[in-house]
């Protein structure tokens, strides 16, 4: 029997030359200088005098293939039929004509597309998955931040904030949703629930073994069966088992907590790039609107959108008050889970006499 | 029309309040596509539970052993049928945007009609992993879909342990910061390791992250093993109308409190302009006819604040390039960390520039493939071999930008103090 015909594929990664907007073509490494007519909007202008307004609107990033060709629709018509998306899932179209800024804001507009996250706004939240369709997730990970948009709509239409403000989400520890001013992220708080019949048919054990970063697991026969048992005195709960190995579900409706961490940045701008810290933990996985979790991500960014100095990113706004005023400011309860004990931690304690009072 | 929804009291209520809604976009896919009314079930599912349902598997493109993430459900009934049959089976294309996710409106509605010819028509614009995300495929229409995107020049991007999708900043296209041709980096770097990507055979993943300038906006520190990040070593340059505007509109107290008091070395000072310091490492500019703002550049590091505050009017210097940091990473297992500096000064100026960066990259990733653990990234495997190690391996001579402070304890054999002097003169000769 003739086999069926196989397509040989072509490898490669496209050049992006032929989708950039004619203007971004011809002036390629000769910019000059930008500014914000109003937030939402960029106006750049190149060396050679040609200039370019980008109009910046929000999205839910997974989108039906209707509001994609909405957005390529509004492109064509009041647009010049390039768009670009920027890292956090917002829609970017450019035209060259300032007069053509205005009604392409109102069409965003009025199709449901927030103009905004420029400059000093709070911009979309970087996240992942969820329930939607990761197979490790502790949480949703779009729901999360619909409810989360939903109630910064305005700081992202607005530019009022000491500093441009990152958000993520994370629906598991591992953190795909990355470093920000303000992170949420599942924080798993009981040890894996192990389902020995499972373990020697579905995970190589030496693997899930190595895997563990305090070595809390080691082989053992249960049952007459060979399986992993976990220290559960050593044991961090960080769900690292679980994606080699399924039977050790770490995910729990009950036990599956939110927690909060603030202060991350990867600019270099003024300090060096930090990893955000946590400063609140024990939120409950509150589907479909997670109420607690928004609560206090309105709070820490009200208390510093009237304390933080312009130019203050969240973390340089911390670093000038210090931690005990941004416990206290912000009402969040500053717990011994807050003192790093992993590898390295005591370089986060205080070693000197600087004390504010 | 597609079958009838299944009722998704939770998910309802995410369709309220003024942030665009994915659960009305779902549902308007779920008007003729029975995938989406069965994903919106399997959804309202998890929202009901609070557990996820989805498990992976083994599933990929004639010729690649990467890129698709496959999805089978987990919510059967007790025969082991599917609860939800029309998303039992709902894969993932990783699929490289073009570098910056730059578009023409025809290529996103060519993208469209082959994913919802093939797949449920969601699409995420973009995964963490700066993928498109074409969600929602059955097992027998993967190749197909992949097929089609392929014709139109588009490749798989990168999954499992393996050269990852990359991602670059708009930069050169529209950024007066930009250091250098982030996307030509980009494409040299990702065509020359494209084995890498489609056949994964590495220790675990491996990413490149380009950005034009320390600004670094794609987190390339942070989310990347190898970061590409734009950067000048010769004097700021300025643009004296550009500063005099800046001044005018803004004043003497914004100038200090927000420009030269952020300064975080210090390397700025407000002069009177005739008293303005001549200097072959001094950049100074006019605020007005009376003051001159002076930056001694061999105490700037780079940092970016004052030239975002006065846009335009302070900018990057003449001799561009970029400073490549190795070892970012998330959480597993050994915790988060950053990238740390190899080259303080990548010259990224002509072609040959641009070469010479594959070539550092390619020896990255052999000593990677050669000496990293199983599921161990390159930070891991430099916490625990050390820089200096790490250095030899890749050809590069140790330099005192890499380090914050030295050594502060002394627990180390010394022995070899004399050779590692006469290597420090020799660098300093050759230098």
């Amino acid at each position: 029997m003739a086999q069926p015909q196989v397509r040989k594929p072509v490898e490669g990664f496209l050049d992006n030359k032929k989708f950039l907007h004619p203007k971004f073509a011809a002036n390629y490494g000769k910019w000059k200088t930008h500014d914000r007519p109003r937030p939402g909007v960029l106006h750049h202008v190149s060396h050679s005098g040609d200039q370019v307004w980008s109009v910046r609107a929000g999205t839910q990033r997974q989108m039906d293939h209707y509001t994609i060709r909405k957005l390529c629709d509004i492109a064509d018509k009041f647009g010049e039929g390039f768009m670009r998306f920027t890292i956090r899932s917002n829609v970017e179209i450019m035209v060259s004509a300032e007069a053509k800024v205005k009604p392409l804001i109102d069409e965003l507009e009025k199709n449901g597309f927030p103009v905004g996250g420029t400059g000093n706004s709070v911009s979309m939240v970087a996240h992942t998955q969820g329930w939607l369709h990761c197979d490790i997730p502790g949480t949703d990970a779009s729901g999360v931040v619909k409810s989360m948009m939903d109630a910064l709509y305005d700081d992202f239409k607005k530019e009022e904030m000491p500093n441009r403000v990152r958000l993520s989400t994370s629906c598991c520890e591992i953190n795909c949703g990355g470093q920000a001013d303000i992170a949420v992220v599942v924080q798993y708080t009981k040890p894996p629930k192990i389902n020995h019949d499972q373990v020697a048919n579905i995970c190589e054990r030496p693997t899930v073994v190595a895997r563990c970063p305090v070595a809390a697991i080691r082989p053992a026969l249960v049952n007459g069966k060979p399986s992993l048992e976990v220290d559960e005195k050593k044991c961090v709960c960080c769900g690292a088992c679980y994606p080699p190995c399924p039977p050790m579900q770490i995910n729990d409706p009950e036990h599956n907590k939110l927690a909060i961490w603030v202060g991350g940045k990867n600019s270099n701008a003024r300090g060096k790039p930090t990893f955000h810290k946590l400063v609140a933990a024990g939120l409950p996985n509150n589907a479909p609107r997670w109420p607690e979790v928004n609560a206090i991500v309105k709070k820490i960014l009200d208390t510093y959108k009237a304390d933080g100095r312009p130019w203050e990113r969240m973390i340089d706004w911390i670093e000038r008050i210090g931690w005990p005023a941004f416990f206290e400011k912000t009402g969040l309860p500053f717990t011994k889970y807050m003192i790093d004990d992993w590898r390295g931690g005591r370089n986060n304690l205080n070693a000197s006499a600087h004390v504010r009072f | 029309m597609a079958k009838p929804m299944h009722p998704t009291p939770n998910l309802d209520q995410l369709e309220s309040g003024p942030w665009p809604s994915f659960v009305t976009g779902l549902k308007r896919l779920a008007k003729d596509n029975d995938a989406a009314v069965d994903l919106l079930g399997h959804l309202e599912q998890s929202y009901k539970t609070r557990k996820g349902y989805w498990k992976g598997g083994t599933l990929g493109v004639v010729g690649y052993g990467g890129g698709i993430i496959p999805r089978f459900t987990e919510i059967k009934d007790e025969d082991g049928k599917p609860t939800f049959p029309d998303a039992a089976e709902f894969h993932t294309l990783r699929v490289m945007p073009p570098a910056g996710m730059h578009y023409d409106t025809g290529t996103l509605r060519k993208l469209c009609d082959i994913w919802v010819k093939h797949g449920s028509g969601l699409i995420a614009l973009h995964g963490q992993s700066g993928d498109i995300m074409f969600q929602g495929a059955n097992s027998e229409n993967v190749q197909k879909a992949f097929d089609e995107f392929n014709e139109m020049g588009f490749d798989l991007g990168g999954a499992g342990p393996a050269l990852r999708t990359s991602m670059s900043c708009v930069g050169h296209a529209r950024c007066e910061q930009s250091c250098y041709d982030e996307a030509k980096a980009h494409h040299k770097i990702i065509n020359a390791f494209l084995d890498e990507m489609h056949r994964p055979a590495l220790p675990y993943k491996f990413k490149f992250k380009f950005s034009g300038c320390p600004n670094d906006c794609m987190n390339s520190i942070q989310r990347s093993d190898f970061a590409t990040i734009g950067t000048w070593r010769d004097n700021m340059q300025t643009d004296e109308e550009l500063a005099k505007k800046w001044f005018a509109a803004n004043g003497m107290n914004t100038l200090v409190n927000t420009v030269i008091n952020m300064c975080p070395t210090r390397a700025m000072q407000i002069k009177a302009a005739k008293d303005v310091a001549k200097g072959e490492n001094i950049t100074s500019v006019k605020l007005d006819d009376k003051q001159a703002l002076e930056i001694d550049n061999k105490s700037c590091v780079r940092c970016m604040h004052c030239l975002n505050v006065m846009t335009g009017a302070l900018q990057p210097g003449k001799d561009k390039g970029a400073t490549i940091l190795i070892g970012g990473k998330s959480v597993l297992k050994i915790g988060a960390t950053m990238g740390t500096v190899i080259i303080p000064f990548f010259k990224l100026d002509k072609d040959e520039d641009y070469e010479a960066l594959v070539e550092l990259a390619g020896k990255v990733i052999d000593f990677f493939a050669e000496n990293a653990l199983e599921h161990e990234r390159t930070g891991e495997m430099i916490d625990r071999i050390g820089l200096p190690a790490f250095l030899e391996g890749i050809e590069v001579e140790i330099d005192p930008n890499m380090i914050d402070r030295p050594r502060m304890n002394p627990y180390v054999n010394m022995g070899g103090w004399d050779e590692e002097v006469a290597k420090a003169e020799a660098r300093k000769s050759a230098a």
